[in-house]
């Protein structure tokens, strides 16, 4: 299966304030290519679910908002007009029809002739691999086997844009990665224009590629994953994304001075003579471990908590606040030991003021 | 428990046996009797008089057109209700705000007022006009403002269930329109519902003497009103072969909402089941 044309998709100034005066969502402009997966990342209540209700149709913008499908405006189109396929967060299947039924639901409604409609149920079984449930009532289902149903009933009438609200919320963690690979999977094949949202980082980096984040009905910044996670835009996705340390100190002589020693910083900081407080980040990936004597940082271990692959260390010592470490291999630590950290400069995180 | 089960039981069970047996006799009994004494030849002289359906066939004679007119305003009562009630239930569900809530508590009023209060206000209001008043109709609007709040609420009762907004944004996703979404997802889920509402509907207002009596007029007869005009001027083994007339309609009624009621229990399950092995799905199909 796939879909001959992928649909590029803006809103243009969408806010949104409910009857009864919610204001979830300040006016948003976004675009989304054709093709493109993106995942509307942040906290709960940040009007994610609003903004793919706009897309959607199920919830007009406020005045002087536009919805745009290719060049088409369709801001005053109901949903069933739009052509989208929509994954809900309870899946919303239908219970008094059986799995092909639910499948061939908005074919029938498009009245497309009984021979046509049982092949592409067929075919779009087939894709989500559960053709032995087409007979299936939906409370004979899994929690994962309902996500597929819900999925394939979406894709099977073609739509022009998928969207998806918090697809896999619903399900233990185990499950949710694996349909997490197999849905990156699909839309990459597909190569439908999706709209992801969720409230999961992790599954945001895995499918977006670009993401949108969140807080409190406004952007606070879309980009790609790397760059969400490497160069965030503000306070809010520094620490809403992954877990990030936060350094405080004077800068003298291009370093950063700390409680736990001077830190080197890169040669453009450095180079620019400024003087005075301020302050950089960096992700517990980013540090070495070392030996005291030739570290720019000591500090002591208050808590290490072995994961495995890695150990994470909780230092005190090093900066105002506690600072989150990761150190690979077997080394074992004891609270109250003192470690010496090394930062490669280019690993340093600024904020833009 | 299967062991010597019976010698563990306590006398509190046997006791608690005893008292449940009695008072089910003690209720039981009057209503077995009746239905014997209609097809007793002779109370006075009792069973050894001998059986017969003499009385049963009176009251054919005598009441079928009552009997008919009970079906008739019963179908008529549960047609109008089905037309009102399905809708508006739909209606107060997905709409909820200050105003159907208001709606909702001011025709579940009916349930809380006596029938008589009811019939008072029909005959204040519409007693002057003649054949209105009249008629049979002027019974049925009685019966539909008495039973339009159990229908209302057996349906509201299952749309709330189902989470049937959800539902409808999900077919309208699919391109359905107002009008198959109602047809196709609204009324096929809601169908135990309007089910268990129209049985409830029959039964009420077949049973139901309080208003009608006071609505009737001697054309206008329904099986209750006719059952009490027995009793008051016909021999009691006539009265009582009504008894059986009527509770041969109304038993099976009673039964088939308890069948409903359990099904409705058993359809509740709604959990998904426990995950079972998913073959991959997309993964490796050839790019
Ligand atoms: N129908 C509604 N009426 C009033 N407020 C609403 C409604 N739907 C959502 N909200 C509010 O709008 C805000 C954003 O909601 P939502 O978009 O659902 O957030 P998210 O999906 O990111 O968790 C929340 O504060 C929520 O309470
Ligand atoms: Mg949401």
């Amino acid at each position: 299966m796939s879909l001959s044309t992928s649909m590029p998709v803006r809103l243009a100034g969408c806010g949104k304030t409910f009857a009864d005066g919610t204001r979830a969502l300040e006016p948003l402009d976004l675009g989304i290519a054709g093709g493109e997966t993106l995942v509307l990342l942040g906290p709960s209540g940040c009007g994610k679910t609003t903004t793919l209700r706009i897309l959607a149709g199920l919830e007009a913008p406020d005045p002087g908002g536009r919805v745009l499908f290719g060049e088409a405006e369709v801001t005053h189109l109901p949903i069933e007009k739009r052509n989208v396929g929509m994954v809900f967060q309870s899946y919303a299947l239908f219970p008094n029809m059986d799995v092909a039924g639910n499948v061939g639901y908005g074919l029938r409604v498009r009245r497309l002739p009984e021979a046509e409609r049982r092949r592409r149920v067929a075919e779009v079984l087939e894709m989500m691999a559960i053709s032995e449930l087409a007979h299936r009532r939906i409370d004979q289902l899994s929690g994962g086997q309902r996500q597929r149903v819900a999925l394939a009933r979406a894709l099977a009438v073609r739509p022009q844009v998928l969207l998806l609200d918090e697809p896999l919320t619903a399900l233990d963690a185990a499950l949710r990665e694996r349909l997490r690979v197999e849905i990156d999977a699909l839309l990459r094949r597909l190569g439908i224009t999706a709209i992801y949202v969720t409230h999961d980082q992790s599954e945001a980096m895995a499918l977006g590629d670009r993401i949108v984040v969140m807080d409190r009905g406004r952007v606070a910044q879309v980009g790609p994953p790397r760059e969400i996670y490497f160069r965030p835009a503000n306070r809010f996705v520094a620490e809403f994304i992954g877990t990030m340390n936060l350094l405080r100190g004077e800068l003298r002589d291009g370093r950063l001075v700390l409680p736990g020693g001077a830190l080197p910083l890169a040669g453009s900081e450095a180079a620019d003579g400024a003087a005075g407080e301020t302050e950089v980040l960096f992700r517990p990936e980013a540090a070495r471990i070392c030996a005291s004597e030739a570290a720019a940082l000591v500090g002591r271990v208050r808590s290490a908590q072995f994961l495995g692959d890695r150990t994470r260390l909780v230092l005190d010592g090093v900066a105002r606040r506690t600072v989150i470490v990761e150190a690979p291999g077997r080394r074992e630590f004891r609270d109250g030991e003192a470690v010496g950290l090394t930062i490669d400069p280019t690993d340093l995180i600024r904020l833009p003021d | 428990m299967l062991r010597g089960g019976t010698s563990r039981r306590g006398w509190g069970f046997w006791a608690q046996l005893a008292f449940t047996l009695l008072v089910c006799t003690f209720l039981i009994l009057p209503a077995v009797l009746s239905m014997l004494a209609g097809v007793t030849a002779n109370f006075f002289q009792g069973l050894s008089s001998g059986l017969t359906l003499k009385w049963v066939v009176q009251v054919f004679e005598l009441y079928s057109d009552t009997l008919l007119l009970t079906l008739g305003i019963a179908l008529a009562c549960l047609l109008v209700t089905l037309l009102i009630g399905v809708p508006a239930a739909y209606v107060l569900t997905v709409r909820q705000s200050w105003l159907t809530r208001l709606v909702e508590e001011v025709v579940t009023l009916p349930v809380a007022i006596p029938g008589l209060a009811i019939a008072l206000a029909l005959l204040l209001t519409y007693g002057g006009f003649g054949d209105f008043r009249q008629s049979w109709a002027f019974i049925l609007v009685g019966h539909v403002l008495y039973t339009l709040p159990f229908m209302l609420r057996a349906v509201m009762a299952v749309l709330a269930s189902i989470d049937i907004r959800t539902l409808e944004e999900g077919a309208a996703s699919l391109g359905a329109g107002f009008w198959t979404r109602f047809f196709t997802v609204v009324l096929p889920n809601a169908k135990s519902g309007i089910l268990a509402g129209s049985l409830m509907v029959v039964t009420l207002s077949i049973g139901e003497f309080n208003l009608t009596w006071m609505l009737h007029t001697p054309l206008t007869k329904t099986l209750p009103v006719g059952l009490a005009d027995s009793y008051a001027s016909m021999r009691l083994e006539v009265g009582s072969a009504y008894t059986l007339v009527f509770f041969v309609m109304i038993v099976p009624l009673l039964v088939a909402i308890q069948a409903m009621a359990r099904l409705e229990r058993r359809a509740k399950r709604t959990r998904p089941l426990r995950e079972e092995a998913l073959p991959q799905a997309v993964a490796e199909t050839p790019r």
